[in-house]
Protein backbone atom coordinates (compact mmCIF):
# COMPACT_ATOMS: atom_id res chain seq x y z
CA UNK A 1 0.00 0.00 0.00
CA UNK A 2 2.94 2.32 0.57
CA UNK A 3 4.24 4.33 -2.37
CA UNK A 4 7.89 5.24 -2.30
CA UNK A 5 8.52 8.95 -1.93
CA UNK A 6 10.11 10.72 -4.85
CA UNK A 7 13.64 11.66 -4.08
CA UNK A 8 14.77 15.29 -4.10
CA UNK A 9 15.55 16.45 -7.59
CA UNK A 10 12.13 15.61 -8.97
CA UNK A 11 10.81 19.04 -8.09
CA UNK A 12 9.24 20.46 -4.96
CA UNK A 13 10.62 22.91 -2.48
CA UNK A 14 12.38 22.58 0.82
CA UNK A 15 12.45 24.56 4.01
CA UNK A 16 13.42 24.44 7.63
CA UNK A 17 10.94 24.53 10.47
CA UNK A 18 12.00 25.64 13.91
CA UNK A 19 9.31 25.75 16.57
CA UNK A 20 8.14 29.16 17.70
CA UNK A 21 7.05 32.35 16.06
CA UNK A 22 3.77 30.99 14.73
CA UNK A 23 0.72 33.24 14.67
CA UNK A 24 -2.25 31.82 16.53
CA UNK A 25 -5.69 32.96 15.39
CA UNK A 26 -7.85 33.40 18.45
CA UNK A 27 -11.29 34.13 17.05
CA UNK A 28 -13.34 33.74 13.93
CA UNK A 29 -16.33 31.86 12.56
CA UNK A 30 -14.01 28.93 11.85
CA UNK A 31 -11.88 29.11 15.00
CA UNK A 32 -12.35 26.77 17.97
CA UNK A 33 -10.45 26.91 21.26
CA UNK A 34 -7.85 24.21 21.92
CA UNK A 35 -6.26 23.58 25.33
CA UNK A 36 -3.50 21.23 26.38
CA UNK A 37 -3.86 20.46 30.08
CA UNK A 38 -4.04 17.51 32.45
CA UNK A 39 -7.56 16.64 31.34
CA UNK A 40 -10.82 15.73 33.07
CA UNK A 41 -11.16 15.00 36.79
CA UNK A 42 -11.53 11.27 36.19
CA UNK A 43 -7.97 11.07 34.80
CA UNK A 44 -6.21 12.74 37.70
CA UNK A 45 -5.91 9.61 39.82
CA UNK A 46 -4.23 8.00 36.81
CA UNK A 47 -1.72 10.84 36.63
CA UNK A 48 -3.56 13.15 34.27
CA UNK A 49 -3.43 13.52 30.50
CA UNK A 50 -0.07 14.10 28.83
CA UNK A 51 0.27 16.09 25.59
CA UNK A 52 -3.42 15.83 24.75
CA UNK A 53 -5.23 18.71 23.05
CA UNK A 54 -8.78 19.21 24.29
CA UNK A 55 -11.70 21.00 22.64
CA UNK A 56 -15.42 21.41 23.23
CA UNK A 57 -18.06 20.10 20.88
CA UNK A 58 -21.86 20.27 20.76
CA UNK A 59 -23.98 17.26 19.82
CA UNK A 60 -27.67 17.63 18.94
CA UNK A 61 -30.35 15.13 18.08
CA UNK A 62 -30.51 15.59 14.29
CA UNK A 63 -32.72 18.42 13.17
CA UNK A 64 -33.54 19.51 16.70
CA UNK A 65 -32.23 21.98 19.25
CA UNK A 66 -31.92 19.25 21.85
CA UNK A 67 -28.21 19.53 22.39
CA UNK A 68 -25.38 18.81 24.74
CA UNK A 69 -21.97 20.40 25.08
CA UNK A 70 -19.16 17.90 25.50
CA UNK A 71 -15.89 19.06 27.03
CA UNK A 72 -12.52 17.31 27.11
CA UNK A 73 -12.80 16.21 23.51
CA UNK A 74 -9.34 15.08 22.42
CA UNK A 75 -8.32 16.23 18.95
CA UNK A 76 -6.74 13.53 16.77
CA UNK A 77 -5.30 14.02 13.29
CA UNK A 78 -4.31 10.35 13.05
CA UNK A 79 -7.90 9.14 12.84
CA UNK A 80 -11.23 10.22 11.41
CA UNK A 81 -14.55 10.11 13.19
CA UNK A 82 -16.13 11.15 16.48
CA UNK A 83 -16.25 8.71 19.38
CA UNK A 84 -17.86 9.60 22.72
CA UNK A 85 -18.12 7.64 25.94
CA UNK A 86 -21.69 6.54 26.63
CA UNK A 87 -21.26 7.81 30.19
CA UNK A 88 -20.64 11.31 28.88
CA UNK A 89 -23.57 11.38 26.44
CA UNK A 90 -26.67 13.01 27.89
CA UNK A 91 -28.67 13.69 24.73
CA UNK A 92 -30.69 10.94 23.11
CA UNK A 93 -29.48 10.20 19.57
CA UNK A 94 -30.98 7.87 16.97
CA UNK A 95 -29.20 4.61 16.13
CA UNK A 96 -27.87 4.18 12.63
CA UNK A 97 -29.52 1.08 11.21
CA UNK A 98 -29.19 -1.15 8.19
CA UNK A 99 -32.04 -1.82 5.76
CA UNK A 100 -33.40 -4.48 8.12
CA UNK A 101 -33.49 -2.13 11.08
CA UNK A 102 -30.46 -3.63 12.83
CA UNK A 103 -28.29 -1.11 14.66
CA UNK A 104 -24.86 -0.74 13.11
CA UNK A 105 -22.00 -1.01 15.56
CA UNK A 106 -18.25 -0.69 15.21
CA UNK A 107 -15.11 -2.24 16.58
CA UNK A 108 -12.56 0.51 16.14
CA UNK A 109 -8.88 0.12 16.90
CA UNK A 110 -6.43 2.52 18.50
CA UNK A 111 -2.80 1.61 19.13
CA UNK A 112 -3.52 0.66 22.73
CA UNK A 113 -6.97 -0.86 22.53
CA UNK A 114 -10.38 -1.10 20.90
CA UNK A 115 -13.54 0.95 21.19
CA UNK A 116 -16.85 -0.86 20.77
CA UNK A 117 -20.36 0.48 20.55
CA UNK A 118 -23.27 1.46 18.33
CA UNK A 119 -23.17 4.08 15.62
CA UNK A 120 -25.62 6.94 16.18
CA UNK A 121 -26.36 10.14 14.31
CA UNK A 122 -25.85 13.68 15.57
CA UNK A 123 -25.66 17.23 14.36
CA UNK A 124 -22.21 18.45 15.35
CA UNK A 125 -21.17 22.02 16.03
CA UNK A 126 -18.22 23.66 17.74
CA UNK A 127 -18.74 26.43 20.31
CA UNK A 128 -17.48 29.79 19.07
CA UNK A 129 -17.73 28.78 15.42
CA UNK A 130 -20.48 28.77 12.84
CA UNK A 131 -19.50 25.35 11.46
CA UNK A 132 -22.16 22.64 11.39
CA UNK A 133 -22.11 19.02 10.27
CA UNK A 134 -25.54 17.40 10.06
CA UNK A 135 -26.56 13.81 10.79
CA UNK A 136 -22.99 12.69 11.34
CA UNK A 137 -22.47 8.99 12.11
CA UNK A 138 -20.53 8.89 15.40
CA UNK A 139 -19.52 6.01 17.67
CA UNK A 140 -20.96 5.64 21.15
CA UNK A 141 -18.16 4.02 23.15
CA UNK A 142 -20.19 1.71 25.33
CA UNK A 143 -18.54 1.99 28.72
CA UNK A 144 -21.81 1.26 30.49
CA UNK A 145 -22.74 -1.99 28.75
CA UNK A 146 -25.97 -0.56 27.40
CA UNK A 147 -25.47 -2.28 24.03
CA UNK A 148 -24.60 -5.84 23.09
CA UNK A 149 -21.16 -6.71 24.40
CA UNK A 150 -18.12 -6.68 22.14
CA UNK A 151 -17.68 -10.03 20.34
CA UNK A 152 -14.45 -11.99 20.56
CA UNK A 153 -13.58 -11.04 17.00
CA UNK A 154 -13.41 -7.46 18.26
CA UNK A 155 -11.65 -7.86 21.59
CA UNK A 156 -9.11 -10.34 20.22
CA UNK A 157 -7.80 -7.79 17.75
CA UNK A 158 -6.43 -5.71 20.58
CA UNK A 159 -4.44 -6.29 23.75
CA UNK A 160 -6.59 -4.16 25.98
CA UNK A 161 -9.65 -1.97 25.94
CA UNK A 162 -10.08 1.75 25.32
CA UNK A 163 -13.75 1.41 26.21
CA UNK A 164 -13.46 3.49 29.37
CA UNK A 165 -12.33 6.96 30.44
CA UNK A 166 -8.79 5.99 31.33
CA UNK A 167 -8.27 3.98 28.16
CA UNK A 168 -9.81 6.60 25.91
CA UNK A 169 -7.98 9.40 27.76
CA UNK A 170 -10.83 11.86 27.16
CA UNK A 171 -14.62 12.11 27.19
CA UNK A 172 -14.58 11.90 23.41
CA UNK A 173 -12.17 11.68 20.48
CA UNK A 174 -12.49 14.10 17.58
CA UNK A 175 -10.83 12.45 14.61
CA UNK A 176 -10.15 15.12 11.98
CA UNK A 177 -7.40 13.39 10.06
CA UNK A 178 -6.58 13.09 6.37
CA UNK A 179 -9.48 10.83 5.39
CA UNK A 180 -13.18 11.44 4.95
CA UNK A 181 -14.26 8.25 6.73
CA UNK A 182 -12.53 6.11 9.26
CA UNK A 183 -12.31 3.03 7.04
CA UNK A 184 -13.05 4.01 3.47
CA UNK A 185 -13.64 1.73 0.49
CA UNK A 186 -12.28 -1.35 2.30
CA UNK A 187 -15.30 -1.50 4.61
CA UNK A 188 -17.68 -1.47 1.64
CA UNK A 189 -16.32 -4.79 0.35
CA UNK A 190 -18.66 -7.77 0.64
CA UNK A 191 -15.81 -10.27 0.89
CA UNK A 192 -14.43 -10.76 4.40
CA UNK A 193 -11.06 -12.37 4.79
CA UNK A 194 -7.56 -11.95 3.40
CA UNK A 195 -7.29 -8.74 1.39
CA UNK A 196 -11.00 -8.17 1.89
CA UNK A 197 -13.18 -6.17 4.23
CA UNK A 198 -11.26 -5.70 7.50
CA UNK A 199 -14.54 -6.21 9.39
CA UNK A 200 -14.70 -3.08 11.55
CA UNK A 201 -18.50 -2.64 11.29
CA UNK A 202 -21.04 -5.07 12.75
CA UNK A 203 -24.69 -5.71 13.28
CA UNK A 204 -25.95 -7.78 16.23
CA UNK A 205 -29.39 -9.22 15.41
CA UNK A 206 -30.61 -11.30 18.31
CA UNK A 207 -27.55 -10.33 20.26
CA UNK A 208 -25.16 -12.16 17.93
CA UNK A 209 -22.63 -9.81 16.35
CA UNK A 210 -21.08 -10.38 12.94
CA UNK A 211 -19.12 -8.08 10.63
CA UNK A 212 -21.04 -6.43 7.82
CA UNK A 213 -20.24 -4.38 4.76
CA UNK A 214 -21.32 -0.76 5.06
CA UNK A 215 -21.57 2.05 2.57
CA UNK A 216 -19.29 5.06 2.56
CA UNK A 217 -22.11 7.18 3.96
CA UNK A 218 -22.78 4.79 6.84
CA UNK A 219 -19.22 4.92 8.17
CA UNK A 220 -17.96 7.31 10.80
CA UNK A 221 -17.26 10.59 9.05
CA UNK A 222 -14.58 13.21 9.48
CA UNK A 223 -16.95 16.00 10.58
CA UNK A 224 -14.83 18.70 8.93
CA UNK A 225 -15.48 17.11 5.54
CA UNK A 226 -19.20 17.48 6.22
CA UNK A 227 -19.16 21.22 6.89
CA UNK A 228 -20.87 23.37 4.23
CA UNK A 229 -17.69 25.44 3.93
CA UNK A 230 -14.20 25.32 5.47
CA UNK A 231 -14.41 21.61 4.78
CA UNK A 232 -11.10 20.70 3.12
CA UNK A 233 -8.98 20.40 6.25
CA UNK A 234 -7.97 22.09 9.47
CA UNK A 235 -5.08 23.75 11.23
CA UNK A 236 -3.82 23.05 14.74
CA UNK A 237 -2.19 26.15 16.21
CA UNK A 238 -0.35 25.81 19.49
CA UNK A 239 2.36 27.98 21.05
CA UNK A 240 5.73 26.76 22.22
CA UNK A 241 5.75 25.39 25.75
CA UNK A 242 7.55 27.71 28.14
CA UNK A 243 7.10 25.54 31.25
CA UNK A 244 6.76 21.79 30.91
CA UNK A 245 3.81 20.28 32.72
CA UNK A 246 1.55 23.29 32.45
CA UNK A 247 -1.32 24.39 30.26
CA UNK A 248 -1.03 25.91 26.80
CA UNK A 249 -3.87 27.47 24.84
CA UNK A 250 -4.26 27.57 21.09
CA UNK A 251 -6.83 27.03 18.36
CA UNK A 252 -8.19 24.62 15.83
CA UNK A 253 -8.96 26.53 12.63
CA UNK A 254 -11.29 24.87 10.15
CA UNK A 255 -10.62 25.07 6.43
CA UNK A 256 -7.38 25.60 4.49
CA UNK A 257 -7.24 28.60 2.17
CA UNK A 258 -10.96 29.21 2.51
CA UNK A 259 -10.78 32.38 4.60
CA UNK A 260 -8.25 35.12 5.25
CA UNK A 261 -7.20 33.39 8.48
CA UNK A 262 -6.39 29.92 7.12
CA UNK A 263 -4.15 30.25 4.10
CA UNK A 264 -1.02 28.12 3.82
CA UNK A 265 1.20 31.18 3.79
CA UNK A 266 4.82 30.04 4.12
CA UNK A 267 3.88 26.53 5.14
CA UNK A 268 5.51 23.66 3.23
CA UNK A 269 3.07 21.09 1.88
CA UNK A 270 3.95 17.38 1.96
CA UNK A 271 1.50 15.08 0.22
CA UNK A 272 0.83 11.73 1.89
CA UNK A 273 0.24 8.18 0.70
CA UNK A 274 -3.02 6.24 0.89
CA UNK A 275 -2.48 5.57 4.59
CA UNK A 276 -1.52 9.14 5.45
CA UNK A 277 2.19 8.35 5.64
CA UNK A 278 5.37 10.16 4.59
CA UNK A 279 9.13 9.47 4.68
CA UNK A 280 11.44 10.86 7.34
CA UNK A 281 15.19 11.15 6.84
CA UNK A 282 17.44 11.16 9.88
CA UNK A 283 21.02 10.78 10.95
CA UNK A 284 24.41 11.53 9.44
CA UNK A 285 23.64 9.33 6.46
CA UNK A 286 20.14 10.81 6.13
CA UNK A 287 18.70 7.32 6.29
CA UNK A 288 15.15 7.17 4.97
CA UNK A 289 12.35 5.87 7.19
CA UNK A 290 9.22 5.45 5.08
CA UNK A 291 5.89 4.91 6.76
CA UNK A 292 6.39 7.83 9.14
CA UNK A 293 3.61 10.16 10.18
CA UNK A 294 2.52 13.28 12.06
CA UNK A 295 -0.31 12.62 14.53
CA UNK A 296 -1.78 15.05 17.08
CA UNK A 297 -3.38 12.07 18.83
CA UNK A 298 0.00 10.63 19.77
CA UNK A 299 1.45 12.14 22.94
CA UNK A 300 5.15 12.29 22.17
CA UNK A 301 7.78 12.06 19.45
CA UNK A 302 8.46 8.36 19.00
CA UNK A 303 11.23 7.37 16.65
CA UNK A 304 13.67 4.57 15.95
CA UNK A 305 15.54 2.96 18.84
CA UNK A 306 18.76 3.19 20.80
CA UNK A 307 20.65 0.99 18.35
CA UNK A 308 19.81 3.43 15.56
CA UNK A 309 20.05 6.83 17.24
CA UNK A 310 22.16 6.17 20.32
CA UNK A 311 19.65 7.74 22.70
CA UNK A 312 19.46 5.75 25.94
CA UNK A 313 16.10 4.51 27.16
CA UNK A 314 14.81 4.93 30.70
CA UNK A 315 15.81 2.40 33.36
CA UNK A 316 12.20 2.07 34.50
CA UNK A 317 10.66 2.13 31.04
CA UNK A 318 12.58 0.89 27.99
CA UNK A 319 9.99 2.38 25.64
CA UNK A 320 10.89 5.99 26.55
CA UNK A 321 14.06 8.00 26.01
CA UNK A 322 16.17 9.24 28.92
CA UNK A 323 19.17 11.19 27.66
CA UNK A 324 21.23 12.81 30.43
CA UNK A 325 20.66 16.24 28.89
CA UNK A 326 17.99 17.45 26.48
CA UNK A 327 18.99 16.70 22.90
CA UNK A 328 18.41 19.16 20.06
CA UNK A 329 17.74 17.06 17.00
CA UNK A 330 16.60 17.51 13.47
CA UNK A 331 15.02 15.32 10.80
CA UNK A 332 13.81 15.84 7.25
CA UNK A 333 10.24 14.97 6.32
CA UNK A 334 9.52 14.21 2.69
CA UNK A 335 6.15 13.99 0.97
CA UNK A 336 5.08 11.98 -2.05
CA UNK A 337 5.34 15.22 -4.00
CA UNK A 338 9.10 15.30 -3.46
CA UNK A 339 8.88 18.30 -1.18
CA UNK A 340 10.98 18.11 1.94
CA UNK A 341 11.14 20.08 5.16
CA UNK A 342 13.76 19.94 7.89
CA UNK A 343 12.25 19.92 11.36
CA UNK A 344 13.95 20.59 14.64
CA UNK A 345 12.76 18.87 17.80
CA UNK A 346 14.00 18.20 21.31
CA UNK A 347 14.10 15.01 23.34
CA UNK A 348 14.47 15.20 27.11
CA UNK A 349 14.65 12.73 29.97
CA UNK A 350 11.21 11.16 30.29
CA UNK A 351 11.80 10.16 33.90
CA UNK A 352 12.48 13.71 35.06
CA UNK A 353 9.91 15.43 32.84
CA UNK A 354 6.42 16.13 34.19
CA UNK A 355 3.94 13.36 33.46
CA UNK A 356 0.95 15.48 32.49
CA UNK A 357 0.06 18.70 30.71
CA UNK A 358 2.16 20.09 27.87
CA UNK A 359 5.63 18.53 27.75
CA UNK A 360 7.51 19.30 24.55
CA UNK A 361 10.51 16.98 24.95
CA UNK A 362 8.63 13.76 25.71
CA UNK A 363 9.64 10.96 23.39
CA UNK A 364 10.41 7.32 23.01
CA UNK A 365 11.05 4.32 20.84
CA UNK A 366 9.24 3.37 17.66
CA UNK A 367 10.63 0.46 15.69
CA UNK A 368 7.69 -1.78 14.87
CA UNK A 369 8.33 -3.77 12.89
CA UNK A 370 10.69 -1.35 11.14
CA UNK A 371 12.11 1.86 12.60
CA UNK A 372 10.16 5.01 11.76
CA UNK A 373 8.89 8.33 13.10
CA UNK A 374 5.65 9.13 14.93
CA UNK A 375 5.58 12.92 15.41
CA UNK A 376 2.95 13.40 18.11
CA UNK A 377 1.64 16.53 19.78
CA UNK A 378 5.08 17.92 20.78
CA UNK A 379 5.68 18.44 17.04
CA UNK A 380 2.74 20.86 17.05
CA UNK A 381 4.07 23.18 19.77
CA UNK A 382 5.23 26.36 18.09
CA UNK A 383 4.12 25.31 14.59
CA UNK A 384 0.84 25.76 12.76
CA UNK A 385 0.21 22.32 11.28
CA UNK A 386 -2.27 21.89 8.43
CA UNK A 387 -4.09 18.57 7.89
CA UNK A 388 -5.43 18.37 4.35
CA UNK A 389 -8.34 15.98 3.68
CA UNK A 390 -8.46 13.66 0.66
CA UNK A 391 -10.63 14.52 -2.30
CA UNK A 392 -14.04 13.21 -3.19
CA UNK A 393 -15.50 12.24 -6.54
CA UNK A 394 -19.12 11.18 -7.03
CA UNK A 395 -19.45 10.76 -3.29
CA UNK A 396 -16.51 8.37 -3.11
CA UNK A 397 -13.24 9.21 -1.34
CA UNK A 398 -10.38 9.45 -3.81
CA UNK A 399 -7.44 8.49 -1.54
CA UNK A 400 -5.54 11.37 -3.12
CA UNK A 401 -5.04 14.98 -2.16
CA UNK A 402 -4.33 14.30 1.49
CA UNK A 403 -1.42 16.29 2.88
CA UNK A 404 0.27 17.76 5.89
CA UNK A 405 1.75 21.26 5.81
CA UNK A 406 3.70 23.30 8.31
CA UNK B 1 3.74 1.13 5.03
CA UNK B 2 7.08 -0.46 5.85
CA UNK B 3 9.84 -1.25 3.44
CA UNK B 4 10.78 -4.85 3.87
CA UNK B 5 14.31 -5.84 4.67
CA UNK B 6 16.19 -7.98 2.22
CA UNK B 7 16.12 -11.42 3.72
CA UNK B 8 19.07 -13.61 2.94
CA UNK B 9 17.02 -15.99 0.86
CA UNK B 10 18.48 -19.17 -0.41
CA UNK B 11 15.33 -20.33 -2.05
CA UNK B 12 11.81 -19.00 -2.38
CA UNK B 13 8.83 -21.28 -2.49
CA UNK B 14 5.44 -19.89 -3.31
CA UNK B 15 2.38 -21.91 -2.60
CA UNK B 16 -0.89 -20.65 -3.97
CA UNK B 17 -3.91 -22.61 -2.91
CA UNK B 18 -7.44 -21.30 -2.70
CA UNK B 19 -10.06 -22.99 -0.55
CA UNK B 20 -13.51 -21.85 0.42
CA UNK B 21 -13.23 -21.65 4.14
CA UNK B 22 -13.88 -18.70 6.40
CA UNK B 23 -11.87 -19.73 9.44
CA UNK B 24 -8.44 -18.13 9.61
CA UNK B 25 -6.01 -20.16 11.66
CA UNK B 26 -2.29 -19.91 12.09
CA UNK B 27 0.41 -20.78 14.53
CA UNK B 28 0.90 -19.09 17.91
CA UNK B 29 4.04 -17.43 19.25
CA UNK B 30 6.29 -19.98 20.83
CA UNK B 31 4.36 -22.86 19.41
CA UNK B 32 4.69 -25.25 16.53
CA UNK B 33 4.13 -23.72 13.13
CA UNK B 34 1.03 -25.01 11.42
CA UNK B 35 1.88 -26.64 8.15
CA UNK B 36 1.81 -24.56 5.04
CA UNK B 37 -0.92 -26.86 3.76
CA UNK B 38 -3.05 -26.31 6.86
CA UNK B 39 -2.62 -22.56 6.68
CA UNK B 40 -3.48 -22.57 2.98
CA UNK B 41 -6.49 -24.82 3.54
CA UNK B 42 -7.94 -22.54 6.15
CA UNK B 43 -7.14 -19.20 4.56
CA UNK B 44 -8.61 -17.89 1.33
CA UNK B 45 -5.17 -16.80 0.29
CA UNK B 46 -1.72 -18.03 -0.53
CA UNK B 47 0.98 -18.67 2.02
CA UNK B 48 4.39 -17.44 0.93
CA UNK B 49 7.32 -19.35 2.37
CA UNK B 50 10.75 -17.76 2.40
CA UNK B 51 13.74 -19.86 3.35
CA UNK B 52 16.63 -18.07 4.97
CA UNK B 53 19.95 -19.36 6.29
CA UNK B 54 18.78 -19.41 9.90
CA UNK B 55 14.99 -19.37 9.81
CA UNK B 56 11.89 -19.80 7.69
CA UNK B 57 9.23 -17.16 7.23
CA UNK B 58 5.58 -17.97 6.55
CA UNK B 59 3.82 -14.90 5.23
CA UNK B 60 0.05 -14.92 4.89
CA UNK B 61 -2.84 -12.54 4.44
CA UNK B 62 -5.53 -12.57 7.09
CA UNK B 63 -8.56 -10.31 7.41
CA UNK B 64 -7.22 -6.77 7.47
CA UNK B 65 -3.53 -7.60 7.78
CA UNK B 66 -0.38 -9.34 6.60
CA UNK B 67 1.09 -11.73 9.16
CA UNK B 68 4.59 -13.18 9.11
CA UNK B 69 5.70 -16.08 11.27
CA UNK B 70 9.43 -16.58 11.92
CA UNK B 71 10.28 -20.22 12.46
CA UNK B 72 13.44 -21.96 13.63
CA UNK B 73 14.04 -25.19 15.46
CA UNK B 74 10.48 -26.19 14.73
CA UNK B 75 9.02 -23.28 16.74
CA UNK B 76 7.59 -19.87 15.93
CA UNK B 77 10.03 -17.52 17.64
CA UNK B 78 8.67 -14.29 16.24
CA UNK B 79 5.57 -12.82 14.64
CA UNK B 80 4.96 -9.53 12.88
CA UNK B 81 1.82 -7.98 11.48
CA UNK B 82 0.87 -4.91 9.51
CA UNK B 83 -2.30 -3.70 7.88
CA UNK B 84 -5.47 -1.68 8.08
CA UNK B 85 -6.56 -3.62 11.15
CA UNK B 86 -4.75 -5.75 13.66
CA UNK B 87 -5.14 -9.54 13.29
CA UNK B 88 -6.39 -11.89 15.98
CA UNK B 89 -3.75 -11.20 18.63
CA UNK B 90 -5.26 -13.71 21.03
CA UNK B 91 -4.53 -16.45 18.51
CA UNK B 92 -1.16 -15.06 17.39
CA UNK B 93 0.23 -14.42 20.86
CA UNK B 94 -1.29 -17.59 22.28
CA UNK B 95 -0.27 -18.14 25.91
CA UNK B 96 1.34 -14.67 25.98
CA UNK B 97 -1.84 -12.76 25.12
CA UNK B 98 -3.10 -12.34 28.66
CA UNK B 99 0.27 -11.09 29.85
CA UNK B 100 0.51 -8.54 27.04
CA UNK B 101 -3.00 -7.28 27.75
CA UNK B 102 -2.21 -6.91 31.42
CA UNK B 103 0.97 -4.96 30.70
CA UNK B 104 -0.84 -2.62 28.32
CA UNK B 105 -3.68 -1.99 30.76
CA UNK B 106 -1.30 -1.47 33.67
CA UNK B 107 0.64 1.17 31.80
CA UNK B 108 -2.50 2.98 30.63
CA UNK B 109 -3.84 3.08 34.18
CA UNK B 110 -0.85 5.19 35.19
CA UNK B 111 -0.23 7.12 31.99
CA UNK B 112 -3.32 8.27 30.07
CA UNK B 113 -2.51 9.15 26.47
CA UNK B 114 -1.93 7.37 23.21
CA UNK B 115 1.50 6.25 22.07
CA UNK B 116 3.28 3.19 20.69
CA UNK B 117 3.32 0.14 22.93
CA UNK B 118 6.59 -1.43 23.97
CA UNK B 119 6.77 -4.36 26.34
CA UNK B 120 10.20 -5.73 27.15
CA UNK B 121 10.38 -8.68 29.48
CA UNK B 122 13.19 -11.24 29.66
CA UNK B 123 11.15 -13.84 27.81
CA UNK B 124 8.85 -11.65 25.74
CA UNK B 125 9.17 -8.54 23.62
CA UNK B 126 6.04 -7.00 22.10
CA UNK B 127 5.89 -3.72 20.20
CA UNK B 128 2.83 -2.16 18.59
CA UNK B 129 2.28 1.13 16.83
CA UNK B 130 0.61 3.05 14.07
CA UNK B 131 -2.74 4.77 13.72
CA UNK B 132 -6.08 4.24 12.00
CA UNK B 133 -5.60 2.42 8.67
CA UNK B 134 -1.94 1.65 9.38
CA UNK B 135 -1.20 -0.63 12.32
CA UNK B 136 1.89 -2.75 12.79
CA UNK B 137 3.46 -4.84 15.47
CA UNK B 138 6.06 -7.40 16.40
CA UNK B 139 6.32 -10.05 19.09
CA UNK B 140 9.22 -12.40 19.79
CA UNK B 141 10.72 -14.60 22.46
CA UNK B 142 14.34 -13.56 22.95
CA UNK B 143 15.75 -16.92 23.99
CA UNK B 144 14.15 -18.65 21.06
CA UNK B 145 15.71 -16.34 18.49
CA UNK B 146 18.63 -18.19 16.84
CA UNK B 147 21.92 -16.78 18.10
CA UNK B 148 22.99 -15.66 14.63
CA UNK B 149 19.78 -13.72 14.07
CA UNK B 150 19.35 -10.09 15.11
CA UNK B 151 15.96 -9.05 16.49
CA UNK B 152 15.73 -6.36 13.80
CA UNK B 153 15.39 -9.14 11.22
CA UNK B 154 11.97 -9.96 12.66
CA UNK B 155 9.99 -7.55 10.51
Amino acid sequence: MFLLAQLAGCGGSSSTSTPGGNTITTSGSNVAALTVNSGPPELQSAGGALNTGFMSMSLCAPGTSTCQTVNFVAVDTGSSGIRILKSNLSVSLPNETDSSGNTIAECNQFVDGFTWGPVQLADVTFPGTSETASSVPIQIVDDSNSFTGAPGSCTNGSAGSDNNIVGLGAYAILGIGNFRQDCGLACTLTFFGPSGNPGLYYTCPGGVCNPVAVSIAQQLQNPVAMFATDNNGSIIELPTVSTDGGTVNGSVVFGIGTQTNNGLGNATMLTLDSNGLMTTLFGPAQTAYPGSFIDAGSNGIFFLDTATNGIPTCPTNPSLYCPSTTLNLQATNQGLNGTSSVVKFNIGNAETLPGSGAVSEFGGVFDVPSPLFDFGLPFFYGRNVFTGIEGVSNGQPTDTGQFVAY
Amino acid sequence: MISRSQSRSIALFAVAVVFFSSLPAHASLGGDPSSVQTDAQQLKSSVRVTQSANYTVHEMQVQGATVREYIAGGKVFGITWEGQARPDLQQLLGPYYARVTQAVEQYKAQHPGRHPISIQQPDLVVQMGGHQRAFSGRAYIPNMVPSSVRAEEIR
